[in-house]
């Protein structure tokens, strides 16, 4: 394996500046000290629930979120840079999902070919001329970047449905402040604890024209079964809205309510954590008992906000995602802040050739597949598998893209050997609405489960985005720890004045 | 779950009350088993599964199994469901207290508990329901979603004080003969102990313990927070508050309200009258109406 950037030690084995406050605080502490301590992060997270369920077993079992003492920490500075290319991302993101279901401008303009809109099974043509309340697509968005080395950021994937995960952040960033007090004396971290109030605005602030001064806002989950469950119930709970099931709503008079005890109450904004297919069995799967029937037909005459919209599917859709520098220019003029990973669309005849005589060091990813079903690791695959692959792929050619396998940075946990590098990727949660683009400093970050396949770009491989199939977050959460962004105020960074 | 919970806890109450009875009995120590589990209205269940009553069958069909719904484990497993689907009512520290009910209970309940054991452990189960239902007095607000909790707690409360008569009804007829017997007074101290009204009944009565007296105490004294006038009264109270605001009382207010008028107004002599077992039968289908009326009139199912 190549050699790789690590955070805390960078390429040359010295102390990179924002682990500096964190190393000394390390190597005061008795390592004896920290496992007991790891141990009663375990015991704190099972008693407050903070856990995942796991599917395809008899019962649903509940597990705990792996978690790991040491911080990732990043400069003020690098997290001000990462911030302005996520917001510009983000703003893209919008635009070009207003565009696709409106005029089309991009088509016209030739930067992305009719078909892959329109062929596209995440396009959703119910969304056509439908104007979301407030002209927000993607009101939570969790971008995806992987660093591989000193200031170099890629976007792995965009997650423009439902992205999870923001619960585990901020649970673990509320364990780590009781159980490390002194490390936050230390180092100077921004605070990701607003992040339930602010999405309450931000939910609010996107209301639609037949809400009241104050919106009803309420959480849809798909139910106590549903891996995600302890984040839908805590992300009600911190808001302070109601948590409700399919079952518990109805459209009445023309507006989607909820049961109460006194009749039933008109919902403003529904943040839906259940997937587009299930959201409406009047209007798409019939089968589904976890949605609304009639709710796309109140969103359509702009009786409610769905957050995020339907159709969004779109805008992380892998075929897409090699459009998204041009999509970037497109839409807010500037040249993209964020690198993608070079993309190959097989679909082009030229970029076939090479993908077919390089794919033993070629990721090659199913377009729609959602998680590591149809794809090939060159790397590490046997020749066998290589060879069965190159026949999918000459048959259907369209189907498939392929990108280069990454080197991607390492960061510490606490392991019996001490501190020991591994693979992350990073995802920070964005929210929009009309009052503009908020991004939390921090994130969640998952490590590739294996520690021999990391390399490339498997991280991306287990994730799924609705979890409502098998695989969930089993193993893509396999290690989400908090980030300390800005941290050390003294020498980089949003500057915070001294007194 | 407030309901599921306070079967957890009475369930616990009468197997230490089982025990107790069983290990001051001279002979036949497993026959006591079957008139408790009579109490806590699985016997029958317990017969399908079980050819014959032993002590340690019974403890362990009333403690842990997951045959028997009522089983204290599985009460606990199910309320802690509830709470979780609902998790967004509660407050942390009363989700924390369940769950640490749950989590303890599962660890302590995942083998059989030995004969050495069982006094701490159903301790320690009846602490940590206490714990609940303390942090659910400190911490939670006097909504309607309180008022919720503690119907549920309450109709659990008096269907299980009527229970217990309903099978011991006889100890406590008047009757002329073997009264002041010891046998009485074990079936009459085990009636008290099942219901934690021992303590509560001695300051009142003094030592002396005669059918009469426990029957009033149980029945309709309305100072003792097990008996049917007691929990009647609390259900009643918090069926009020949910009616707040309405012109009109609802339907499972009118019918609280008959209840108490029908059973709970007159004086013992009337009861006995009456007939003491008929009068529990009566009240027994009674309550099991007065929830389904409850779930009715506020859509619990819809």
């Amino acid at each position: 394996m190549a050699e790789c950037f690590d955070e805390m030690w960078g390429d040359a084995g010295g102390l990179r500046a924002p682990y500096r406050g964190f190393h000394d605080w390390f190597a005061e502490e008795d390592p004896k000290r920290l496992r007991a301590k790891q141990r009663e992060a375990e015991e704190i997270f099972r008693l407050t629930g903070i856990t995942f369920n796991v599917y395809g077993r008899a019962e649903a079992e509940e597990r705990l979120i792996p978690f790991d003492i040491v911080p990732r920490i990043m400069s003020g500075t690098e997290w001000h840079r990462l911030s302005r290319g996520i917001e510009q991302r983000v703003r893209a993101i919008n635009a070009f999902l207003h565009d696709i279901y409106h005029n089309q401008e991009i088509v016209k303009a030739g930067r992305i070919p009719q078909e892959m809109i329109t062929r596209n099974d995440a396009f959703l043509p119910h969304m056509i001329g439908v104007a979301p309340p407030g002209g927000v697509y993607t009101h939570i968005v969790g971008i995806d970047l992987v660093c591989t080395g000193e200031g170099e950021f890629y976007v792995l994937e965009d997650n423009a449905r439902t992205p999870s995960g923001v619960s585990y952040m901020l649970e673990n960033r509320e364990t780590m402040l009781q159980m490390f007090p002194e490390l936050f004396s230390r180092n100077r971290v921004q605070p990701v604890q607003n992040y339930p109030a602010n999405l309450r605005r931000s939910l609010a602030a996107c209301a639609p024209p037949a809400a009241g001064v104050d919106p009803v806002v309420a959480v849809l989950t798909p139910g106590i079964f549903n891996s995600a469950y302890f984040e839908h119930a805590f992300l009600a709970d911190q808001m302070g809205v109601e948590l409700v099931e399919g079952h518990d709503l109805r459209v009445v008079d023309g507006r989607v309510a909820m049961r109460t005890t006194c009749g039933y109450k008109a919902i403003d904004v529904l943040y839906r954590r259940v997937d587009d297919e299930f959201l409406d069995p009047l209007n798409f799967n019939p089968e589904s008992q976890l949605g609304v029937p009639g709710i796309m037909d109140v969103y359509r005459t702009g009786g409610i906000t769905i957050a995020n919209a339907p159709g969004t599917g779109i805008a992380d859709d892998k075929a897409i995602y090699s459009y998204m520098p041009e999509i970037v220019e497109f839409y807010t003029g500037e040249r993209p802040l964020l690198q993608n990973v070079p993309t190959w669309r097989c679909s082009d005849p030229d970029s076939l050739a090479y993908v077919l005589d390089n794919l033993a060091d070629l990721v090659v990813k199913e377009v729609h597949g959602s998680g590591g079903y149809g794809m090939l690791v060159g790397p590490t695959a046997s020749k066998k598998d290589i060879a069965a692959f190159r026949r999918k792929l000459k048959a259907r050619p369209g189907n498939y893209i392929a990108q280069p396998t990454l080197s991607l940075s390492t960061v510490p946990i606490f392991s019996r050997m001490g501190l020991t590098p591994r693979h992350v990727d990073l995802r920070p949660y964005v929210l929009v609405s009309p009052e503009g683009i908020r991004i939390t400093p921090g994130g969640a970050d998952a490590g590739g489960a294996e520690e021999g396949i990391a390399r490339g770009q498997l991280l991306s491989g287990g994730r799924h985005q609705g979890h409502m199939g098998a695989g969930g977050l089993g193993r893509c959460w396999a290690r989400p720890r908090m980030e300390f962004s800005g941290c050390i105020a003294c020498w980089s960074g949003p500057r915070t004045p001294r007194a | 779950m407030y309901r599921l919970l306070e079967r957890a806890e009475n369930t616990a109450r009468l197997i230490e009350t089982g025990q107790r009875i069983a290990l001051t009995r001279l002979n036949e120590p497993d026959a006591e088993w079957r008139p408790v589990l009579q109490s806590a209205s699985v016997l029958d269940a317990y017969l399908a599964a079980n050819e014959t009553v032993t002590k340690d069958a019974a403890v362990d069909w009333l403690l842990r199994s997951h045959e028997n719904p009522s089983s204290v484990l599985c009460c606990i497993e199910q309320a802690r469901q509830n709470a979780r689907m609902v998790r967004t009512a509660l407050t942390g520290d009363v989700w924390e207290a369940i769950n640490a009910a749950y989590m303890h209970a599962r660890e302590t309940l995942a083998r059989k508990v030995g004969e050495r054991d069982l006094p701490n452990v159903l301790r320690a189960l009846r602490q940590q329901a206490a714990l609940v239902r303390g942090m659910t007095h400190g911490t939670m607000m006097r909504n309607e979603i309180y008022d919720f909790a503690r119907l549920g707690t309450f109709i659990e409360r008096a269907d299980n004080t009527a229970r217990i008569l309903d099978v011991k009804y006889y100890v406590l007829l008047p009757s002329t003969l073997a009264v002041g017997s010891s046998i009485d007074n074990v079936q009459w101290e085990s009636i008290l102990r099942s219901l934690s009204a021992k303590g509560g009944f001695r300051m009142e009565y003094g030592s002396k313990l005669a059918p009469r007296e426990i029957t009033h105490f149980l029945v309709l004294d309305k100072r003792m927070p097990r008996s049917l006038a007691f929990c009647t009264s609390k259900i009643r109270d918090n069926l009020s508050y949910l009616n707040r605001g309405n012109r009109e009382p609802g339907p499972s207010l009118r019918l609280v309200s008959q209840i108490e008028q029908q059973y709970l107004s007159h004086d013992l002599d009337q009861i006995f009258e009456f007939g003491l077992h008929e009068m529990i039968t009566e009240l027994l289908g009674a309550f099991s109406g007065l929830a389904r009326q409850i779930e009715l009139d506020y859509r619990f199912y819809e």
